[in-house]
């Protein structure tokens, strides 16, 4: 699925004045992708999703210092995650904690021109709830301790970049123009389907200027999501599916390899 | 080559589910065994979520017994009144067994749940094979052909009432057992996965004393009919059974069953079940030993289901 790699066609219109730039220095960003939608197919195994964007009215004595990043996100779609922590009983390892956190992107990937401490600095991270690390993860039960809260939730961001759906690209974000770059997210194997956002973030000299977003939907391709929808839409028709294919199976098996 | 597993929503090597399968398929030609004892751990090692490796591994079960069970049905060598007095039960524990099910997944306790089964019944299963087998070989290398025990002798259960005649299998024997046993082996099968015959086989020698000829068949037979209603109950409650794995295992394994068998006629009875005993117990030993070492990551996700 390298043909996931997105091309994307982007719109330059700033044909303004140069002098008109100058005078205001509304630089703003823009992003594009070809598509709107992602197909899994059944080889899937993970991709890199690359997306187009452009600076507007960028100034070139800035841009020529390399003063300006752009941070790109892929938020996934958000859903309850229960976060489980095992603890010792009897000399075995079992689930005996648990928090439920009501809305986590499920996947989330960055890809930014440098080092992110280098492009701001925290407070403004935490402003714009930008990184893996400053997403608010809303605990169901408030009345939990915050150091449990905290313990939790640090456990799920680690889990989550453990298997890779929480993933940064530090400069996966390269400008091949003095206006035109191009940012490159991992997708991982598991990545979830649904609408996905893609945000992305322009800085100039650490300070936020502006923010543009487009709607990526990944989807199972046609035969997988048609399988996925037979067994959710109705299970026990797909159970009987299921139960027939393995009896054919079984029956051609003898047949193929008869023996008595 | 990766594929995508539509249910799981993962991707996985084709190569390494279809070697599994085979290995598996060989394993269970050359025993006799369903399979599904070890397939379900395997997968589980592999990272398929237990859910669906407990599902998709009863659907798994049911090619491989289905072509057993056809193989004796044409030997006659099957006894469908005992087999559809043990379905009756198996139906109502296989039910029981999917509700159970449900509800140790919302409470996060499904995987220690599956694990501690596993252990216990393959631990038990597998040390008494290996005592009786080893004690068997011991008793032909002395010379001394191996005694089978009389199947004339009764025991408690042959004293309970509502006893039945089972022609086949020239029982006159109460239901009770009957329908137990079979709720029991539908109630693992449900949680475990697995088809249940190497429970099975031996409740039916050692407590009912059913001739060795019919157990075999007549156990396929309950296992093909239970793993199906297995099989339905995930699909229709938990939609965890899925199809491109158990398709893909299916393959593999009904190849590899084929070659089990021929390696198995090499083979004495007495060693077969030695073999089989060591495998049964290895697998315990990795699933207990998972249990009891301290666990890389202590932590774990899953998404919030509606239930509870």
């Amino acid at each position: 699925m390298r043909a996931a790699a997105l091309l994307a066609a982007l719109v330059l219109t700033a044909a303004l004045p140069a002098h008109a730039q100058e005078a205001a220095h509304p630089e703003s960003i823009q992003i594009g992708l070809s598509t709107d939608r992602v197909a899994i197919t059944a080889d899937f195994a993970g991709a890199d999703l690359t997306i187009f964007g452009a600076l507007e009215n960028a100034d070139p004595l800035i841009n020529r210092q390399g003063r300006y990043d752009v941070y790109v996100v892929l938020e996934g779609p958000a859903r309850p995650v229960v976060v489980r922590r095992k603890s010792r009983v009897l000399g075995m390892w079992i689930n005996t904690q648990s928090e439920t956190f009501v809305n986590v992107p499920v996947s989330y990937s960055v890809a930014t021109t440098r080092q992110p401490q280098d492009i701001t600095d925290p407070n403004n991270y935490r402003q714009l709830s930008l990184g893996a690390n400053n997403i608010y993860m809303e605990p169901e039960d408030k009345r939990d301790s915050p150091l449990t809260i905290q313990e939790f939730t640090d456990a799920l961001r680690d889990r989550k970049q453990a298997t890779g759906l929480y993933s940064d690209n530090i400069g996966g974000v390269q400008f091949l123009s003095q206006s035109l770059f191009r940012a490159t997210l991992h997708l991982a194997p598991n990545v979830p389907v649904g609408t996905h956002k893609a945000r992305a973030f322009l800085f100039r000299n650490g300070i936020f200027i502006k923010e543009t977003s487009a709607q990526l939907a990944i989807v199972k391709s046609g035969f997988e999501q048609t399988i996925y929808r037979f067994a959710t839409d109705h299970g026990f028709g797909y159970g009987l599916f299921a139960i027939g294919l393995a009896m054919l199976t079984g029956w051609l098996g003898r047949i193929v390899f008869r023996r008595d | 080559m990766g594929i995508y597993l539509p249910i799981a929503e993962m991707s996985v090597n084709v190569f390494v589910l279809l070697a599994m399968g085979a290995a598996v398929g060989f394993l269970s030609g050359m025993f006799g065994v369903g399979g599904g004892f070890l397939i379900t751990p395997l997968l589980i090692f592999y990272n398929i979520p237990p859910a669906i490796a407990v599902a998709t591994g009863a659907n798994q079960v049911i090619a491989s017994s289905f072509s057993g069970a056809l193989a004796h049905l044409k030997r006659g060598t099957l006894d469908f009144k005992l087999g559809t007095v043990l379905l009756i039960g198996g139906i109502a524990g296989s039910a029981a067994g999917g509700f159970v099910f449900a509800l140790l997944r919302a409470l996060g306790q499904l995987d220690l749940f599956i694990s501690l089964l596993y252990v216990v019944f393959l631990g038990t299963v597998g040390g008494l094979m290996l005592i009786e087998s080893v004690n068997a070989l011991r008793l032909t290398k002395g010379g001394v052909p191996p005694a089978l025990k009389k199947s004339g002798q009764h025991n408690w259960i042959h004293r309970l009432p509502f006893k039945m005649r089972f022609r086949t299998s020239k029982l006159f024997v109460s239901v009770i057992p009957v329908l137990g046993i079979g709720a029991g082996i539908g109630f693992l099968s449900a949680i475990m996965g697995v088809g249940g015959g190497f429970i099975m086989v031996p409740a039916l020698i050692y407590l009912l004393k059913v001739p060795t000829n019919v157990v075999v068949g007549t156990s396929l037979f309950q296992i093909v009919v239970v793993s199906a209603f297995t099989t339905l109950v995930h699909s229709s409650t938990n939609q965890t059974v899925d199809i491109i794995l158990a398709l893909v295992l299916m393959v593999g394994g009904v190849a590899g069953a084929q070659y089990g068998a021929k390696a198995g006629q090499k083979l004495r009875g007495e060693q077969l079940r030695a073999l089989l005993a060591l495998l049964v117990l290895a697998v315990a030993l990795r699933l207990g030993f998972d249990l009891f070492v301290k666990p890389q990551n202590l932590y774990s996700l899953t998404v919030a289901s509606g239930l509870l």
